[in-house]
């Protein structure tokens, strides 16, 4: 890592510290908003925050490693994943999953090559009543065939 | 999502203003409402079915310079959606809601614990935050009343299921791994930040507005003698109708599946993963708490499911879900999972599949919160209630019977 990228991460938290406070209570909120912007929550990023709130930087690890949607290693730039509890499976999910599979080249749990796509599963979207559901970033699209879940993905810069 | 305002329903569904339970709860003493709830005997719409007269009580009753209401909007349970439905049609329900929680159990600060999957309501929530907030009815001297300050903030969830149990959503919001913890103390005197807090589900503060504003009298015509007013049920799977529907309590399986429209209909989860699976022959059983209690997520299944897919599915969602503090639920899911495996391979013996079965009833009873005491539900009762199907790949196709 560069020393000017890490500054201006530095001073990111800095910003975000004094925006919701250094107390244990922010942390979630703090390494939420990492997430958002980096997609990843860095080495460096974990030393920095637990230093401002005072406590052990693996403190900061061990609630990333316990939420699936944070993580300590990078994803891709865009996070789509499908609904994998039983409306969506009994909706076809198991289709769009081979399609996108196919679609992409990857594995469900990778990142394209190019680095554009992580597809995963997720546990219930709370959209069983418009199964089957997927979500790119945050945005939720529902009622999906095969087909229009690969034209939203062709959509997405 | 469009808002959908036609829906039809006797306590939450009927016509509300936005602020009129606030006004006629503000006129009225704390103890007054308290009362109030009491004789609705309203129970927490999240699955539980705790009193929430007494939990708001206890609450009251605490002595502290802070308390707080959370709104528990980490609605994961498999096949559940209401909540959603709740707080993108309905916020003015949800929100007057906590506002009158605030007055009665004596909170300055209200918190929404939004599940991270749900990210995408955050800005109209906001907003609608925004706009109460200008209206006076959220702020200082709310809508005149001297001294009662109230507001209210949203937390994202980060999608952890567990994080829906009260004391790991109080772990969560004060910055930790969402691992429940020990009771008591309970979060009513020992809640967030060590404050009495009350956490009541989405729909609960949703039904208040109506009690405060129309009577306990008015609430306990419906339903029946002890599961009082309505229930939101979220209906999917193998229908023609799935949505969210507002019932009375005491309405039979039967019937909600005939009002979806739902054909040919073999099973019916009801409770979502960590439910029981109800057969056929037992379509008539109720709806309320006294015969199937449940936080409204049902799920049907047509003839034509696999019910050991259904079971494998519940399973691996426990597996991925359980937050591996207690050993029951850790390696008691797994275990579980297994023995499904098992059968689906045909290299099950029925004393291990008994074995597994006393080991889910442990697990009930030994687990240390809501999630590993219910995940056994599903594989206890599929296993039981749909036992020739499940052990048919195993035993010659016709399970031993010509």
């Amino acid at each position: 890592m560069f020393v000017e990228e890490k500054t201006s991460l530095a001073e990111e938290i800095e910003l975000l510290v004094k925006k919701h406070g250094n107390n244990r209570s922010a942390l979630l909120t703090i390494l939420h908003e990492i997430q958002k912007k980096h997609r990843y929550i860095s080495d460096y990023a974990q030393q920095e925050i637990a230093r401002h709130l005072n406590i052990h930087p693996v403190e900061v690890y061990s609630v990333i490693s316990f939420y699936s949607f944070l993580n300590s290693k990078p994803k891709g730039r865009n996070i789509v994943r499908i609904c994998q509890t039983i409306s969506c499976d009994m909706k076809g999910k198991e289709s769009l999953v081979k399609a996108i599979e196919r679609e992409l080249k990857i594995k469900i749990g990778d990142t394209t090559k190019d680095n554009k796509f992580t597809v995963e599963f997720a546990n219930c979207l709370g959209l069983c009543d418009e199964s089957p559901a997927m979500s790119i970033n945050d945005r939720v699209y529902t009622k999906l065939t095969p087909e229009k879940a690969i034209k939203l993905l062709n959509e997405v810069k | 999502m469009n808002k959908n305002k036609n829906r039809q329903g006797k306590v939450i569904f009927s016509e509300y203003l936005r602020g009129d339970g606030i006004k006629k709860a503000i006129s009225l003493k704390r103890e007054e409402i308290l009362l109030e709830l009491k004789t609705s005997k309203l129970k927490g719409r999240g699955g539980a079915g705790f009193p929430t007269s007494t939990k708001w009580m206890l609450t009251a009753a605490s002595i502290s310079d802070e308390k707080y209401i959370i709104c528990n909007a980490d609605e994961g349970e498999p096949g559940t959606f209401k909540d959603r439905v709740l707080l993108v049609e309905y916020p003015e329900l949800v929100m007057d809601g906590m506002v009158i929680a605030g007055y009665t159990i004596g909170a300055k600060k209200g918190i929404i614990y939004l599940r991270g999957e749900y990210e995408y309501l955050l800005k109209s929530l906001q907003d609608y935050l925004n706009e109460m907030r200008k209206d006076n009815l959220l702020g200082k001297d709310i809508l005149g009343k001297v001294g009662f300050e109230f507001d209210i903030e949203i937390f994202l969830g980060s999608g952890a299921y567990v994080c829906g149990e009260e004391t790991a959503l109080i772990e969560s919001l004060e910055g930790n791994r969402g691992e429940a913890r020990n009771r008591p103390p309970y979060p009513v005197n020992t809640g967030y930040n060590g404050k009495p807090t009350s956490v009541n589900n989405v729909e609960t503060l949703a039904t208040i507005p109506h009690i405060v504003l129309k009577g306990a009298e008015w609430f306990l015509n419906v339903g029946t003698d002890n599961s009082s007013g309505s229930k939101l049920f979220s209906v999917s799977g193998d229908c023609a109708k799935p949505g969210v529907y507002e019932l009375p309590w005491g309405t039979t399986i039967n019937e909600l599946l005939n009002l979806v429209e739902a054909k040919n209909t073999k099973a019916v989860q009801i409770g979502g993963a960590s439910g029981f699976c109800i057969p056929k022959s037992q379509f008539d059983r109720k709806l309320s708490y006294e015969d199937i209690s449940t936080g409204g997520s049902v799920i049907i299944f047509n003839e034509s499911r696999n019910m050991l897919k259904v079971l494998k599915n519940f399973m691996e969602f426990f597996v991925e879900e359980s937050c591996g503090q207690c050993t029951p639920c850790r390696i008691g899911n797994v275990k579980l999972l297994e023995g499904v495996e098992m059968i689906e391979k045909g290299e099950h013996t029925f004393t291990y599949l008994n074995k597994l079965k006393d080991l889910g009833k442990t697990m009930q009873v030994a687990s240390k919160c809501g999630l590993g005491q219910s995940s056994p539900n599903s594989f206890i009762s599929i296993l039981e209630n749909f036992k020739d199907e499940v052990l048919n790949y195993s035993n010659g196709g016709n399970n031993g019977r010509i």
